[in-house]
C-alpha cells in the first residue's frame, strides 16, 4: 500500500528536523532540487509557467491510473528545492487527495517565510497552481 | 573611519549613530543594508521631524485661520523652500509636492496629452524604469504620438549618437534618468537637455536614483522638469517633488480636481489656483513634506561633496573586491556611475544567491529592478544588485562578499 500526502509530509518534516541550522536546511533543498527529475522540454512552454515567481517555474500534470503525476522544473535551484518537496509530497496521488491535503508541513520544516503571498518565490502560487490541477482532473474523473 | 572633506570630518561611526535600524539583527545576523537604490534608511532627525509634527502641530494647511494651521502651513512652506533651494529652483512655486516620481512623471506625461498631436515624438532612454515608460506609452496612444528608444551599449551607457539621429522637429519631449536604477550609469543630460532644447522638445529628467548621490541645478541644467522621492534620500516614502519651469507648469491643466487646486468654484465655472496649488488637489502629505525638508536638511549637513567622495570608495572597495571571485560578471561599468553594482555569477540564478545572502543577514535587491528592456538587452532573467549609501562601510562590504562566497559553494 502506497503512503498517503499526510505519511509523506510527516516523513520530510522528520528528515528536516535532523538538520542544526538553517545552512543544512537550505543544502538540503538544493540538492533535492539538483535531484528533481528533468521535466520533459515540450512542457516547458509559457502556458505552464507559474506567475508570482520571481524564478521560472514550470509545472506539468497528467493523470495515471486516477493518479495525478506532476513533473516541474525551474531556473533558480532553491525554488527547485521547493517545487521537489511539493511534487514528492503532492505527487502520484489521487485527485481528491491532493484537493484535501492540508500545507503545514511547510511550517513544519522551517520554510515558513516563504509561505507568505508576497514573497517573490511564490510557494503559494505553487501550491495553489497544484491544486487548480487537482480539482480540474477531479471534474474529468467525475 | 573618517576622511577629510570640506574641513569637516566626515566620520561614517558617528552618522551610524543616526540610523537605528542599522543596529538591528536579521536572520541572526548583524543587518547589512544593500538595497538603497530600493529605498534609503532613516535617520533620527527625519523621524523626530515626524514625532514632532505629530505631536504638537497636526493640523490642516492653508486654510485654517487657526494658529495650529497657520503653524503647520508655515513649515510646510519652509519645507518647499528648502527644497527649492537645494534643485536651486528659481522660485518655490516651480516645486510642486507629489506623492513621488512617478506621480511627478504621471502629471507631466498627463498635461502633455493635450499639447501634443500624431505625428508627434517622444524619446525615452532604453535605460528607463518601467515607471518612466508605460506613461508615455499611454499618452502616446492617446494622442498618435509615436514613442522612440535611444539605444544603449553593453557598458550600459546611452548611445549619444543615436540620441542625435533619432532628435528631429517632430520631437517634442525628451524622457531619460539622471541615474540608471538598475545599473547605476550616471547619464549625460546637460549635453542632452541642450541639444533637444535646440530642436525645440522639453525635457523631463528622473532624478530618483541621481538625488541621494548628486545635488542637481535645476537652472544650472535648464532642464523643463526634475522629479524625485524623498525616500531614496533619507526622507519618508510617500512624498516627492516634481520641479518645473514656471512657464510648463502654466501651459499644463491641472491633473487632478480637488480642494486647495482651485480659486473660485460655481456650478457653470470654476478658475484654478495659481501654482503650485494647481497641481496640489486634497489635502498634501504635510508631514511627509516637512519630514522631506528634514531629510535634505540631514544630507547637507553632512554634505554631497563628501557623501559621493565617501560612496566612491566604497563602490571601488566592493567592485575590486567582487571581481575576484570566479565566474563574476558586472553589469553596467560605465565610468560615470553612482554606487550601484549589478551582477550575476555564472551558471547561477540571481534569486538563489539573494536568498541565501539574505540568511546571512545581508539585503540585496534580485531580480529586473523593473527595468526589463535592460534585462532583455543582456538576455538576463536579472541582476543582484548592491547598492551602497554613505552610512555603509567598507567591513559590511566585507560580510556581503563573505556571504556571497558562502553562496557560491552551497549553489555549485
Amino acid at each position: 500500500m502506497s503512503k498517503t500526502i499526510q505519511e509523506i509530509q510527516q516523513e520530510i518534516v522528520d528528515e528536516f528536523a535532523m538538520f542544526e541550522d538553517w545552512m543544512q536546511r537550505y543544502e538540503y533543498m538544493i540538492e533535492l532540487g539538483k535531484a528533481l527529475p528533468l521535466i520533459d522540454e515540450k512542457y516547458k512552454i509559457d502556458e505552464n509557467l507559474i506567475k508570482g515567481c520571481q524564478s521560472k517555474v514550470w509545472v506539468h500534470a497528467e493523470l495515471e491510473d486516477e493518479k495525478l503525476v506532476f513533473t516541474a522544473d525551474s531556473d533558480a535551484i532553491i525554488t527547485k528545492g521547493i517545487v521537489a518537496i511539493l511534487i514528492r509530497a503532492f505527487s502520484n496521488h489521487h485527485p481528491s487527495a491532493i484537493i484535501e491535503a492540508d500545507t503545514k508541513f511547510i511550517d513544519e520544516i522551517g520554510l515558513k517565510e516563504h509561505l507568505s503571498p508576497t514573497r517573490a518565490n511564490g510557494l503559494v502560487s505553487m501550491i495553489k497552481q497544484l491544486k487548480m490541477y487537482a480539482v480540474a482532473y477531479q471534474t474529468q474523473l467525475n | 573611519m573618517s576622511i577629510a572633506t570640506n574641513n569637516i570630518a566626515f566620520n561614517v561611526d558617528e552618522i551610524r549613530k543616526d540610523f537605528p535600524i542599522l543596529n538591528r539583527e536579521v536572520n541572526g545576523y548583524p543587518l547589512v543594508y544593500f538595497d538603497n537604490a530600493a529605498t534609503s534608511q532613516t535617520p533620527k532627525q527625519v523621524m523626530y521631524a515626524i514625532v514632532d509634527y505629530y505631536s504638537n502641530y497636526n493640523a490642516n494647511i492653508h486654510r485654517g485661520v487657526h494658529s495650529l494651521s497657520q503653524e503647520a502651513t508655515d513649515k510646510y512652506e519652509g519645507a518647499r523652500k528648502k527644497i527649492q533651494q537645494h534643485f536651486n529652483a528659481g522660485k518655490s512655486h516651480e516645486i510642486i509636492f507629489t506623492s513621488g516620481t512617478t506621480h511627478g512623471i504621471n502629471l507631466v506625461a498627463s498635461g502633455f496629452s493635450s499639447i501634443l498631436k500624431e505625428g508627434d515624438e517622444i524619446l525615452v532612454s532604453a535605460l528607463e524604469h518601467h515607471s518612466n515608460i508605460v506613461p508615455w506609452q499611454m499618452l502616446c496612444e492617446k494622442t498618435g504620438a509615436k514613442l522612440k528608444v535611444i539605444p544603449m551599449n553593453e557598458q550600459g551607457e546611452l548611445i549619444y549618437e543615436s540620441f542625435e539621429e533619432l532628435l528631429s522637429e517632430k520631437t517634442k519631449m525628451v524622457f531619460l534618468n539622471h541615474v540608471s536604477n538598475a545599473l547605476g550609469t550616471i547619464n549625460p543630460i546637460k549635453k542632452i537637455i541642450d541639444r533637444a532644447h535646440e530642436k525645440g522638445a522639453a525635457v523631463l529628467i528622473d532624478g530618483a536614483q541621481a538625488a541621494p548621490h548628486i545635488k542637481a541645478d535645476v537652472q544650472a541644467l535648464d532642464v523643463d522638469f526634475y522629479v524625485v522621492s524623498a525616500h531614496k534620500m533619507c526622507g519618508p516614502t510617500g512624498v516627492g517633488v516634481l520641479y518645473g519651469k514656471e512657464e510648463w507648469l502654466n501651459k499644463l491643466p491641472p491633473y487632478q480636481g480637488g480642494g486647495e487646486m482651485i480659486a473660485t468654484v460655481s456650478f457653470e465655472k470654476t478658475t484654478y489656483a495659481g501654482l503650485p496649488h494647481k497641481f496640489e488637489a486634497g489635502t498634501p502629505n504635510i508631514c511627509g513634506g516637512i519630514a522631506f525638508g528634514a531629510a535634505i536638511d540631514y544630507m547637507n549637513s553632512i554634505g554631497f561633496e563628501a557623501i559621493s567622495r565617501y560612496e566612491e570608495e566604497l563602490l571601488d572597495y566592493a567592485t575590486l573586491k567582487l571581481q575576484e571571485i570566479e565566474g563574476m560578471k558586472l553589469y553596467g561599468t560605465s565610468r560615470e556611475k553612482t554606487a550601484v553594482i549589478s551582477f550575476n555569477i555564472e551558471g547561477l540564478h540571481p534569486y538563489d544567491i539573494g536568498t541565501l545572502v539574505d540568511k546571512m543577514g545581508v539585503a540585496v535587491r534580485t531580480g529586473h529592478h523593473c527595468a526589463q528592456p535592460i534585462m532583455d538587452f543582456y538576455k538576463i532573467p536579472g541582476t543582484v544588485r548592491a547598492s551602497f549609501s554613505f552610512y555603509n562601510t567598507k567591513e559590511e562590504i566585507d560580510r556581503f562578499i563573505d556571504a556571497v562566497i558562502k553562496a557560491k559553494s552551497m549553489l555549485s
